[in-house]
């Protein structure tokens, strides 16, 4: 074997959610009523958008999920040793970005350090200068002159081929859409422009166009150049970017999954049993409630450091050690944050036991397991799954806040927070190393933003009464404004009829 | 009236009680004060006699819950559970490793913490109802949506940037005002301004768009129908109609928060160094210091109590239909 697979803890998690949502979605696939309001939400421009982001976001975290320790050469000996180094398939396929370590900062596209050294010249004079990065621009003869061409040559390459694999999957789309509707390739084109369809594919083409063509100006350079630059350490700031990607998408869903069981339980019993249940289960979330956020984690996470401190031998690497601090993070700010679902929970299933249909379940003997599990449980399943993505921007915005409050991942995680804490220290040097946490920043907006622009469809869609987004009702007003003018022709031509 | 405010705050006791019960199962039981000690001594080289010193000095030597070396009532209150945790209520915090009183440190520290978060909550309000309601007036226009595109974009950017940023861009960039600091006095308000104005940014987002949601709501009821069919001016039926009853959830949501406003906020204190409750609760979880943690939990969980009991009294002040009972 050339590896061998490590599950860490949050992999498994991540896997058990996979299949969690693939069963989910064979689920709704069969079921009329619960299809439609994923119909909205497939119908919403902003929310196909976000998730063609999200998706790249994912499959990025998903690839960064399977780990696994690489064998070492050993030649005497016939037994396999492997790495104590952790790797995930996107270190594999991030390679180069991994293994050119530069000596310390350098700018984005910089063919030199960011700091001055003392060289050595060959007639033994010393000089003062920048000297030449190891692997960022390495190619060039002459960085001075030749770095700009060089760069949009790259970048021009990198954009023809984005869009190139951009009009592949244009071409593929609207074949197989031509197809499904029996219609001509031309006007199923001038459908997806015009936004005729029924998904809107002209908001997802339009996302698809502008990431295809940055991915390939980032792949095009990014061979060559470290283009958001070098850390301290000289790490490529990009590769930790993209290290982010999964610590910020586990901490945002497994969280829920970790909060889900309590919420859930709780919050139905609560409302289900009433009674010294209900009593019991209200005092519960009113006291951990009302400790703030904040300083409940912090308590939380300083005596899990302890813990951690002082039992080394429960972890044998330190992605082993790094993941169980970020599974433990997981478990507590669930711990911390399943009590405003639960009240919602328990609020709506107050209402829902007094319902009729409920009533005739216990008049015809149905368990109260049973009615939970068939006739509560399928009916607040709505509610969570709103809470579910409403909460998932929040925590990936404060991962990056409890990491600068030293009370977040672990320091050798590569995250948000540990990127922006490290790159705020250099805030004060003159020049700025400002890159890192540039990238840092954009590379959470993108993924808040389209987390944000998602939950509001979502919410939209199964939630009509809290209207968030006001392009729906603007094409509502147009549409009752066309309506009324319509209803006003026919009201002539009613009167025209009549009158002689 | 009184005798609800009374059975309110009554009611609070067996709350805080679990908060207190809470917090020392976290802090003692759930790692022994052995086990603080020497994740404070650094885990390798370090002596039993070190850990006794440690523990001696901070009143941990004693049993968790039950003293049966001791005699009478000494049988319960000379343990870590009474020091430590039933002191709580009588404000008795203990000392902090630097040696200081927490007590003391608190009261001190108070009134930094406040010079920041209360004019930014109050501005703030301000400042959001005024967009919501600019936002509200203009309703399924290009106004509103551009709104509510800026609205999600603020929410989804990182608190820390607004500071960093804000920080770079005003103070280093520009020269307006010192990059941190703090003075008692007049002279304050040159260090305040920026933190200020970066508090109210960052909240700007999610605030204003959840207000917009409110009026919006409160303008599809049947009383604003029927004040625009008498022929009332939408800006009167806005100003006049709206905007009384969206104060209602508006106001009684934000009450809440007030007495937490002591608190401070973590993050901005320490960035821009001003001495507040917050850059100590920062110090303190740095410093792994457990007692001013411990006693920060405890009094973050009183002012919310205190603030939820604020809120039930808001409620009734501004609406008349809700009875106590």
């Amino acid at each position: 074997m050339l590896f061998k697979p490590v599950i860490l803890w949050t992999d498994a998690l991540i896997y058990l959610l996979v299949m969690v949502a693939l069963v989910f979605v064979w689920y709704v696939r069969r079921n009329e009523h619960m299809l439609v309001p994923w119909r909205r939400v497939g119908h919403s421009a902003s929310g196909m958008a976000s998730l063609t982001v999200l998706v790249f976001f994912m499959s990025i975290g998903l690839l960064d999920t399977v780990h696994f320790r690489p064998a070492i050469e050993n030649g005497s000996n016939s037994e396999k040793v492997y790495s104590v180094e952790v790797l995930s398939l996107l270190d594999i396929i991030a390679t180069p970005l991994r293994t050119r370590v530069e000596k310390t900062y350098s700018a984005p596209f910089a063919a030199h350090l960011y700091a001055r050294e003392t060289i050595e010249l060959p007639d033994g004079a010393q000089m003062r200068e920048f000297p030449r990065l190891q692997f960022g621009g390495a190619h060039l003869q002459d960085p001075a002159t030749q770095l700009t061409n060089d760069v949009a040559e790259r970048a021009t390459t990198g954009l023809a081929l984005g869009l190139l694999s951009w009009c592949l999957v244009l071409t593929l789309l609207s074949v197989s859409l031509a197809r499904r509707d029996s219609a001509t390739l031309s006007f199923t084109l001038s459908a997806i422009r015009r936004g005729d369809t029924e998904v809107p594919w002209n908001a997802v083409l339009a996302t698809l166009a502008l990431m295809f063509m940055s991915i390939g100006v980032a792949l095009m350079l990014s061979t060559h150049y470290h283009i958001f630059g070098t850390d301290k350490v000289g790490q490529d700031v990009f590769y930790q970017s993209l290290k982010s990607i999964r610590t910020g998408l586990v901490i945002g869903t497994l969280t829920t999954l970790m909060m889900l069981p309590f919420a859930l339980l709780l919050g139905i019993m609560a409302g289900y049993f009433r009674g010294w249940v209900d009593d019991v289960i209200q005092y519960i979330y009113t006291t951990l409630s009302s400790i703030p956020g904040v300083l409940l984690i912090a308590a939380a996470v300083l005596m899990m450091q302890v813990y951690m401190e002082t039992h080394p031998e429960l972890f044998d690497t330190i992605a082993a050690r790094a993941d169980l601090r970020l599974l433990f993070l997981c478990i507590i700010l669930g711990v911390t944050s399943w009590t405003g679902l639960c009240r919602l929970l328990r609020g709506e299933t107050l209402k829902l036991r007094e319902m009729e249909y409920i009533q005739a379940a216990h008049a015809f003997g149905v368990s109260h397991w049973r009615i939970i599990s068939r006739h509560i449980l399928p009916n607040v399943m709505h509610i969570v799954l709103i809470a579910t993505v409403m909460d998932f921007s929040g925590l990936v915005l404060a991962e990056a806040v409890l990491s600068y409050v030293g009370v977040g991942v672990d320091p050798s995680m590569i995250s948000f927070g540990t990127m922006i804490n490290a790159a705020r220290l250099e805030m004060a040097r003159e020049p700025m190393v400002w890159w890192a946490l540039l990238s840092a920043f954009g590379f959470m907006f993108a993924l808040v933003l389209s987390a944000n622009l998602f939950a509001d469809a979502v919410q939209d869609a199964f939630n009509p009464r809290v209207r968030t987004w006001p392009l729906q009702a603007r094409k509502l007003q147009r549409r009752g404004r066309e309506q009324y003018s319509k209803d006003k022709t026919v009201e002539a031509e009613i009167k025209g009829s009549h009158s002689p | 009236m009184l005798n609800y405010i009374i059975r309110r705050i009554l009611y609070a006791i067996p709350i805080l009680v679990g908060v207190n019960l809470i917090t020392f199962t976290l802090f003692f039981v759930v790692n022994t004060p052995d086990d603080m000690a020497r994740m404070q001594l650094g885990i390798k080289r370090v002596t039993p006699e070190a850990i006794e010193k440690w523990k001696h000095e901070r009143g941990y030597d004693k049993p968790l819950m039950l003293n049966d070396s001791e005699e009478g009532s000494g049988k319960f209150t000379h343990t870590i559970f009474f020091e430590k945790s039933v002191a709580m209520f009588a404000f008795d915090f203990g000392r902090a490793d630097d040696g200081r009183d927490i007590a003391h440190e608190i009261k001190s520290r108070m009134l930094p913490s406040l010079a920041i978060a209360l004019p930014v909550f109050l501005l703030g309000l301000i400042v959001y109802i005024t967009f919501a309601l600019v936002m509200a007036f203009f309703r399924a226009t290009y106004v509103d949506f551009w709104g509510v595109v800026l609205c999600v974009a603020l929410m989804s950017i990182s608190s820390l940037f607004y500071i960093i940023g804000g920080q770079f861009l005003i103070s280093k960039l520009w020269h307006l005002v010192p990059i941190s600091g703090y003075s008692s006095g007049l002279d304050a308000g040159k260090f305040l301004v920026l933190p200020v104005i970066i508090g109210i940014i960052s909240g700007a987002g999610a605030s204003t768009r959840w207000y917009r949601t409110i009026f919006l709501e409160e303008m599809s009821k049947d009383y604003v129908r029927t004040a625009r069919a008498k022929g009332l001016p939408e800006s009167i039926v806005l100003f006049r109609h709206v905007l009384r009853n969206a104060m209602i959830p508006i106001l009684t949501g934000a009450v809440v928060v007030i007495p937490l406003l002591f608190l401070g906020s973590l993050i901005a204190e320490s960035f821009f160094g001003i001495p507040g409750l917050g850059s100590y609760t920062i110090d303190a979880i740095s410093s792994q210091d457990f007692a001013v943690v411990r006693a920060m939990v405890f009094l973050g969980s009183l002012l919310y109590i205190v603030g939820l009991i604020l809120t039930d009294i808001s409620y009734t002040l501004v609406d008349p239909r809700i009875r106590l009972e």
